[in-house]
């Protein structure tokens, strides 16, 4: 199979992810789509990585998901301080350090 | 041990007592900061005994040695070590330095007694003795440029060492400014001297100028230009006209300090430069003779305002300049055995002047207007005599030291002969001015009807103030640390004070005898390695000219000292008759010359308004309002722009991220 296909599917799921990040306010699914966005990276690594039959590319891909994870810890445990202080669930409100 | 040895000694003894008792000021208790300060002087002096002993042990040729410590900065071209030089000169220096400063720490452990600055005190008194002792010893130009600021910053601390007093900041603060003045005096005429003989070392330079460094000899201007701003560093420390003004003030200080700092050693420092710079000043009469006229009108213009100074101790300083006008045109004419001679025997006596006024001071707790003074000859008999002691010796009568001394000066400047006639006679009518102002202090301050404070000191009370007072603006004070402490020490009370006194008073009656002519010739023998090169050294021969200048001296003496027994004892109004009669003669003596006024004029008033003009018109329009009014309102305007894209929306930003992104990767898939 040709690497396109699997680099269109990256690009789609990249792009999805990031108009998710754009477009909607809630953060936990800001965060959602920010994985979207990782794991698009994630298949093009993966993709030339087998197209040029060099392990490099898998190697990162894993490192880009150790820090996924790393990235939600924080994230999830910020959304759940956000809830505890009763302040919207809104990125669109949460906008106090404005220049 | 050599002789350098002893010298770098006696130069560790004081530093080594400034840093103990500046660090363990705290764990001092009573006197013993004051004993480690005088210990360590005493051993200083002992030091210098020893480099004495070992120079005197050698050849009067090889009788100039140099040590040192370590290379500071040795380049092409630049040969500075820090090295000392060991010479007749410098051990005499070494020797009275040491020697009165042990003396005055001595009196000081009393003195001092009470004040809460007391470890200060004695840190302060050692940092002095150790700069002037690394003065005198410098081998090379820029130690002795390190020593000459060091005693300024000595002088600066000690004149303001009380300083909660207004007035005692001040003076410490006229006086570093002037000193300063004189140290860049110093340092340029270092600087042109340097230029030709290309050597730091003082006798490098001196080898490379008899070797004919400077073209056109005598002429030569910067040789001359250098002398004369060594010159001008010498008359800045040693208080000669126009770099006066601060002496006076400087006894806003300690008593004891005035007696060291201000008497006996600092201020004679301009002396020992002359002197040790001789063979340059050979070369360059003009800057000679500017030195001994300056000296002359030195002499003149202090005796005259010592006559009409009322506080005590401004009298002994304005006799201070005077003298020391003595020692500036002995040095510039040559006579530098008669002027370290002087400067010897002015040390003793000086200083015991100094210490029986402090003693008096001490009586009047803390009051030093002669107008409040008198009678005290019954209540302080020891501080009596020891002022008449000194008294004698600083007017001129024979036996006494100053006699000689002066009268040596005198004599040489009257063998050079043509206008040095000039000065001949404004020395000895200086000497007339000097006998009078002396025994006026004499008799006003000891004789004639007791006052209040001599009676009850008969009685066996001494006086105490009140409400402590700033002698000077009677400002009322308390005597916390800061100000002078609570108790006033008086030499008939205090063994201390009264061995330091009765030693001075020895060397004040006997120092004379180093040097009478056609007797002995110490002074002269010892130190004539050290001016070995000179071509004016020594040169005694009309008999008459000494017959004449001693008995001239001895008349004027006792002339000055019975004017001042008619005006002041026997008819006592006179005094104000004279002042009535002379009203702007008196009102030219007791405002000095308005030579602060004319400073003030000339230089303090067109410097401050020109740095007003420098505010109102550069500062305010060309750097506040261009320099620093134009980048700030870039730097706003700028960061005005850039907080608008901080809105605060994280949606907004991920927005802008991507476009950037994106923008990146169509510029590369446009480029390939």
């Amino acid at each position: 199979m040709s690497i396109a296909w699997y680099l269109a599917v990256s690009a789609i799921v990249f792009t999805l992810g990031a108009i998710g990040v754009i477009a909607r306010r809630n953060p936990l699914v800001i965060l959602l789509c920010l994985e979207l966005m990782l794991n698009g990276a994630n298949l093009a690594l993966i993709a030339f990585s087998r197209l040029w039959g060099n392990g490099d590319g898998q190697i990162l891909a894993l490192v880009v998901m150790t820090v996924a994870a790393c990235e939600v810890c924080i994230g999830l445990g910020m959304i759940v301080a956000i809830h505890r202080r009763r302040l919207p669930i809104d990125v669109d409100e949460l906008r106090e350090l404005q220049g | 041990m050599s002789a350098t040895t002893f010298a770098w000694l006696a130069l560790a003894m004081p530093l080594a007592g400034t840093l103990v008792l500046a660090l363990g000021y705290r764990s001092l208790p009573g006197r013993s900061a004051g004993w480690i300060g005088t210990g360590t002087i005493v051993l200083a002096f002992v030091a210098a005994l020893g480099a004495l002993l070992e120079l005197q042990d050698r050849a009067p040729a090889h009788r100039a040695l140099t040590s040192s410590l370590w290379s500071y900065a040795v380049t092409a071209g630049i040969d500075a070590r820090v090295s000392i030089l060991v010479d007749p000169l410098s051990v005499f220096m070494l020797l009275v330095v040491s020697g009165v400063s042990a003396l005055i720490h001595l009196y000081s452990v009393s003195y001092m007694d009470s004040d809460r600055g007391y470890a200060r005190y004695f840190s302060y008194l050692n940092f002095f003795v150790f700069s002037m002792l690394l003065l005198v010893l410098a081998g090379n130009f820029l130690l002795l440029i390190v020593g000459w600021a060091f005693v300024g910053a000595a002088s600066y601390l000690l004149i303001s060492f009380w300083y909660r007093r207004s007035t005692a900041t001040r003076a410490g603060i006229k006086a570093f400014v002037i000193n300063v003045v004189g140290d860049v005096g110093l340092v340029l005429g270092t600087y042109f001297i340097f230029k030709h003989t290309h050597a730091l070392d003082l006798r490098g330079s001196f080898h490379a100028a008899s070797a004919g460094a400077f073209v056109g000899g005598s002429g030569n201007g910067d040789l001359i230009a250098g002398c004369v701003l060594l010159l001008v560093g010498a008359f800045a420390k040693s208080a000669q006209i126009p770099l006066h003004t601060w002496l006076p003030d400087a006894m806003e200080g300690p008593t004891p300090v005035s007696a060291l700092i201000h008497a006996a050693t600092m201020v004679t420092a301009g002396v020992y430069l002359i002197a040790r710079m001789h063979p340059l000043f050979e070369r360059a009469p003009t800057a000679q003779d500017v030195g001994a006229v300056i000296g002359a009108a030195t002499l003149l213009v202090a005796g005259t305002v010592g006559l009409a100074q009322v506080d005590i101790k401004r009298v002994i300083a304005y006799s201070t300049m005077s003298q020391i006008g003595y020692m500036i045109m002995g040095v510039s004419v040559g006579a530098y055995a008669a002027g370290l001679f002087h400067l010897m025997t002015h040390a003793f006596f000086k200083a015991l002047l100094f210490m029986a006024a402090g003693s008096l001071i001490g009586a009047m707790a803390g009051e030093q207007s002669l107008q409040r003074m008198g009678g005290f000859r019954k209540a302080l008999p020891f501080t009596y005599a020891s002022f008449l002691i000194g008294g004698l010796a600083l007017a001129g009568v024979p036996p006494f030291s100053g006699f000689f001394s002066k009268d040596e000066i005198l004599l040489v400047t009257g063998e050079r002969g043509g206008w040095h006639w000039a000065l001949y006679v404004v020395g000895y009518l200086g000497a007339l001015l000097t006998a009078v102002y002396t025994f006026r202090m004499v008799f006003r301050a000891f004789h004639g009807a007791p006052v209040a404070e001599a009676r009850e000191l008969e009685r066996g009370h001494p006086h105490h103030a009140e409400v402590p007072r700033n002698p000077a603006t009677g400002e009322p004070e308390d005597t916390d640390v800061g100000f002078p402490g609570p108790h006033h020490a008086i030499a008939e009370r205090a063994l201390p004070m009264r061995a330091a006194m009765a030693l001075l008073a020895v060397g004040s009656i006997g120092a004379g005898a180093l040097q009478i002519p056609h007797v002995d010739f110490v002074i002269d023998d010892f130190l004539r390695p050290s001016f070995g090169d000179s071509s004016l050294y020594a040169t005694h021969g009309r008999d008459w000219l000494l017959v004449l200048g001693l008995s001239l001296g001895t008349a004027l003496g006792l002339a000055g000292i019975a004017i001042a027994y008619r005006v002041w004892v026997m008819r006592p109004g006179s005094a104000a008759r004279v002042r009535a009669r002379a009203r702007p003669l008196y009102e030219l003596f007791v405002h000095a010359w308005y030579f602060d006024e004319l400073i003030a004029a000339l230089i303090a008033r067109p410097a401050v308004a020109a740095g007003r003009f420098a505010r109102d018109t550069f500062e305010r329009r060309v750097v506040d309002d261009a320099l620093i009014g134009g980048t700030t309102t870039l730097i706003r305007a700028g960061s005005a722009a850039v907080r608008a894209a901080q809105s605060g929306f994280v949606r907004y930003y991920a927005a802008l991220l991507v476009l950037g992104v994106t923008g990146v990767g169509f510029y590369f898939l446009l480029q390939s």
